[in-house]
């Protein structure tokens, strides 16, 4: 009914618009009239639109707890009796067998016989409360309109008032932005709340242990998850570390020939190849770590164990026959990759905002170009250069299809880039991907890992930010 | 130089001791400019490189996916087996792989172990394309009719050459017979090699061989127009408003500050909120291109708003004085001149953006879309999947010969990353205008 509604509801809002032209024009004739008759219209419309979704909006709202105080209140007695979930759950199945579906669950006889006719008795009450809505939303229109129509005088500032809709519009648009702030914050904030009362947050930072997997039935063996996250926030650490060991003198380096020392059309070229680097999605940088740099890695690591064992480093040569596909260095490795062009064009721009002048000064008393770059540049660029670092970092540690891919699963309290780790973002994957109950620790470990990893991003992001502001003033 | 007009022989050898030092001092610098310059180029070389490693490889793992044996075999239509009323319950499979275990004169044991090796080499559509003749020409049963279907993954693998005689029996997925056999059947041109069309016109499968990126494709075309709908007119509207119309204070300042976190927020993070605002709280359908899109828009925001205010930062602020100049209101000079003249900037940067979440993954799985989907998506609110979660399953799926459709998906996938950037390159070079 409603889906019925919205078509009608643009036809008439158009019949109103035109409508309310024609009235402008016609009162306006002779008349110096403050705004054009199309700014009328819009007015109208508008007169006409918004009162009738908001009595869409508010019906929608109300509606289900209407619908089902309605529902429950004319109830057989052996249907009332049920626990308010079963009920629930036989009216939703009375709905689907009276639309001639099969119903979700099997019921047994004194509620099954009375299925076909709850069912037509519950559609018959949507049904009603439906058309009530779109009744209401009509008349709404309704009123709006000849509201809107008894309204138009040639002296009237319509536009302004148009204007003033207008700017409230763009103002909404914008509040979208933070009110995605507040609902990223509200979401993980109450789903980590819930979490920290059967865990104690001391346990979730400092814990050693992590083992997630709780019992899916009470009476299961090992039902008890251990919720030490320090394992987790140790391998994130590592895989940022290696890739940034990658990524930072990569991608400086990178800018710096760029900016300093490439002429226009070396410039031209590679710029773009940069660009496509950063334009491939981490799932071809995930499937590229895990079925050829992991093996590739392990196969190099065997073949030196191998060469190593039963020499002098035996040990040694023995640990790196053992070697997996899955380990930090291959992750962080590629995450560095991929960081290198981002790590890059933040850094060309802060050591192009260095002025001319100091290059100047320093060629002038006869440095090198490089002279000039280590001793003047970046001194100088310092604090830009590591606010770039900073959101590198972060985007190391919120990066997920790379680690997820090609880290591992091994919850290891462990600084060896060799071996499997396994970071923040894989659990969270791994914990909202397989079977779960929502209201189970274990995902709800989830949100408490994601908040811990945005308030840590963000702490990142804003400092950094921060920083490169104040250097892009000190040389404004 | 002024120093050589001193005439003193003693400063006229430390001068000489001096310039020695200089050249050589020189010499070092010089040598250590062209490290420095080396270690400029060797770290874009390490990025071109690697740029041209990943491509190649995804190239070598992928284009034999391309390609696809199949089968031509004449089939008899058993009337003994075959169940005239209910032709699909016939297991074909085994039907066509005795007879052609017969045609080779193989000796069959009492288990029938040769006949299920030798089913195990075709597809499992054998029996559908069966069953279907059957269906339309039930006179078709009593006689010989040739049937053509696609080869098992493992067989298919083996004419690719991935799976040799080279590896151990133990290790291969084909013993040593069922290559024999195959070996006979190519040499009796049964077998032939032709496009594999199944990977643009199906939906995903459990058997590779029937696997196909069109589902996903269509999933994720769903999901960007969700994401275009909402995002583009929200993030435009944002835009003009912080750009034209906000006043200087703490409220636009707070919003300004907000944007340019969100754009930095990890994409993970966004599933999340997906998740919990329009899964849980909502209960909107799981896994569907409506929650997709809507995740992905949200994501997309703050880069189109960044876009945006750019460009129409670009307008030069003469246009919006002559239009105000002309009486129009301020809503009328931002609507009628700086935003069209702004637009090309605006399409670039949206498409851009469109691009970039094509390819966002993390959000995806978690709303739901890592369960198998089978088949082509009809609408919003049903359960897709989606080009790069594609990517994702199929890479960790166990059969081989999905590592190359894995490839091949990434192909595709990357193909329409390229078309919507030149896209937004043609569209910049045809309109913008520099002021």
């Amino acid at each position: 009914m409603t889906l019925l509604f919205l078509p009608t509801l643009i036809v008439a809002a158009v019949a109103v618009w035109l409508g309310a032209r024609l009235l402008a024009r016609r009162r306006q004739q002779g008349v110096r009239a403050h705004s054009r008759p199309g700014q009328f219209g819009t007015l109208a419309l508008i007169w006409t639109v918004v009162p009738a979704v908001a009595v869409l909006i508010a019906s929608a709202v109300v509606t289900p707890a209407l619908e089902q105080g309605l529902i429950a209140s004319g109830a057989p007695e052996a249907v009332a009796e049920l626990e308010p979930l079963r009920r629930n759950a036989f009216f939703a199945d009375a709905r689907a067998v009276a639309d001639g579906q099969p119903a979700a669950r099997i019921w047994e006889p004194p509620y099954a016989e009375l299925m076909p006719a709850e069912g037509a008795r519950v559609a018959r009450i949507a049904g009603r409360l439906d058309l009530a809505g779109v009744a209401l939303a009509a008349l709404a229109a309704l009123a709006g309109a000849l509201f809107a129509f008894s309204r138009i005088r040639p002296e009237m500032r319509a536009r302004n008032r148009v204007e003033a809709w207008i700017v409230g519009l763009l103002f909404a648009c914008s509040a979208v932005a933070v009110l995605t702030t507040l609902g990223i914050i509200a979401s993980l904030v109450f789903d980590s709340l819930r979490f920290f009362a059967s865990v104690p947050i001391t346990e979730f930072l400092f814990g050693t242990q992590w083992s997630p997997q709780t019992a899916i039935r009470a009476d299961q063996v090992g039902s008890s998850g251990a919720f030490g996250a320090l394992p987790l926030f140790a391998g994130t650490f590592l895989i940022m570390l290696i890739a940034m060991t990658v990524a930072a003198p990569v991608g400086l380096f990178a800018a710096i020939y760029l900016s300093e020392y490439a002429g226009p059309v070396f410039r031209a070229t590679v710029k773009p190849v940069l660009e496509v680097l950063a334009g491939v999605p981490t799932v071809v940088y995930g499937f590229f770590a895990a079925l050829t740099v992991g093996p590739a890695f392990r196969e190099f690591f065997n073949g030196v164990g191998a060469s190593l064992a039963g020499g002098p480093l035996d040990g040694l040569g023995q640990y790196l026959m053992l070697v997996q596909n899955q380990m930090a260095l291959v992750a962080g490795a590629v995450m560095g990759i991929m960081l290198i062009p981002f790590v890059s064009s933040l850094s060309d721009d802060i050591i192009n905002a260095v002025p001319q002048s100091l290059r100047d000064g320093s060629y002038a008393m006869g440095a090198t170009k490089s002279e000039t770059v280590t001793r003047v540049l970046l001194p100088a660029a310092l604090p830009g250069v590591a606010g770039a670092m900073l959101l590198a970092m972060s985007r190391a540690i919120g990066e997920t299809m790379i680690v997820t891919m090609a880290a591992g699963l091994a919850a290891r309290l462990t600084l060896n880039p060799l071996d499997t780790v396994t970071t923040v973002t894989v659990q969270i994957v791994t914990l909202l991907t397989g079977d779960q109950e929502f209201d189970s620790p274990k995902t709800l470990a989830a949100f408490g890992l994601g908040l811990t990893l945005f308030l840590v991003t963000l702490a990142l992001n804003v400092i950094a930010q921060r920083i490169v502001h104040t250097y892009r003033q000190q040389y404004d | 130089m002024t120093e050589a007009a001193i005439p003193s022989g003693r400063t006229a050898d430390a001068d000489a001791v001096r310039a020695d030092r200089l050249r050589s001092g020189l010499r070092r610098r010089y040598a250590r400019e062209r490290r420095f310059k080396l270690y400029g180029l060797l770290a874009i070389g390490v990025a071109v490189g690697f740029l041209v490693l990943l491509l190649g490889r995804i190239f070598d793992q992928g284009h034999t996916a391309f390609y696809a044996h199949s089968i031509e075999t004449p089939v008899y239509m058993d009337p003994a087996r075959i169940d005239r009323a209910y032709p699909q319950g016939t297991n074909f499979e085994l039907l066509v792989a005795e007879q052609q275990l017969a045609r080779m004169g193989v000796q069959d044991d009492a288990q029938g172990a040769r006949a299920a090796a030798m089913r195990g080499l075709f597809s499992s559509e054998l029996k559908f394309l069966a069953a279907e003749r059957i269906q339309a020409e039930p006179e078709l049963i009593g006689q010989t009719v040739r049937i053509a279907a696609p080869l098992a993954d493992d067989a298919d693998l083996y004419f690719k050459g991935e799976i040799t005689l080279d590896t151990p029996a133990a290790q291969r997925r084909l013993s040593d017979e069922q290559i024999g056999w195959l070996d006979r059947m190519r040499a009796e041109g049964m077998v032939s090699s032709h496009f594999n069309s199944a990977l643009f016109t199906r939906g995903d499968s459990t058997e590779p061989e029937l696997a196909g990126v069109l589902g996903a494709v269509i999933g994720s075309a769903l999901m960007l127009l969700v994401t275009a709908l909402i995002a583009l007119p929200l993030g435009v509207g944002a835009a003009l408003y912080l750009e034209e119309f906000a006043p200087k204070g703490r409220l636009t300042n707070l919003i300004e500050v907000n944007i340019n976190n969100l754009a930095a927020v990890p994409s993970i993070i966004y599933g999340l909120l997906g998740l919990a605002l329009f899964i849980n709280w909502m209960h909107l359908p799981r896994a569907s291109p409506l929650v997709g899109g809507l995740v992905l828009a949200l994501m997309a925001l703050p880069t189109i708003i960044i876009a945006t205010r750019s460009s129409l930062k670009a307008v030069p602020p003469s246009i919006r004085e002559a239009a105000l100049a002309m009486g129009a209101s301020k809503t009328q000079t931002v609507f009628h001149h700086t935003l069209p003249l702004a637009m090309p900037g605006v399409m670039t940067g949206a498409i851009i953006s469109m691009a970039h979440a094509l390819g966002e993954t993390a959000p995806l799985l978690l709303i739901g879309m890592v369960s198998f989907v089978p088949g082509i998506p009809h609408g919003l609110t049903e359960p897709t999947g989606a080009l790069p979660s594609l990517i994702y399953i199929w890479e960790n799926a166990s059969e081989r010969a999905f590592h190359e459709r894995t490839a091949a998906a990434i192909m595709v996938l990357l193909a329409f990353m390229i078309v919507m950037n030149a896209a937004a390159v043609l569209l910049r070079r045809r309109f913008e205008r520099r002021w």
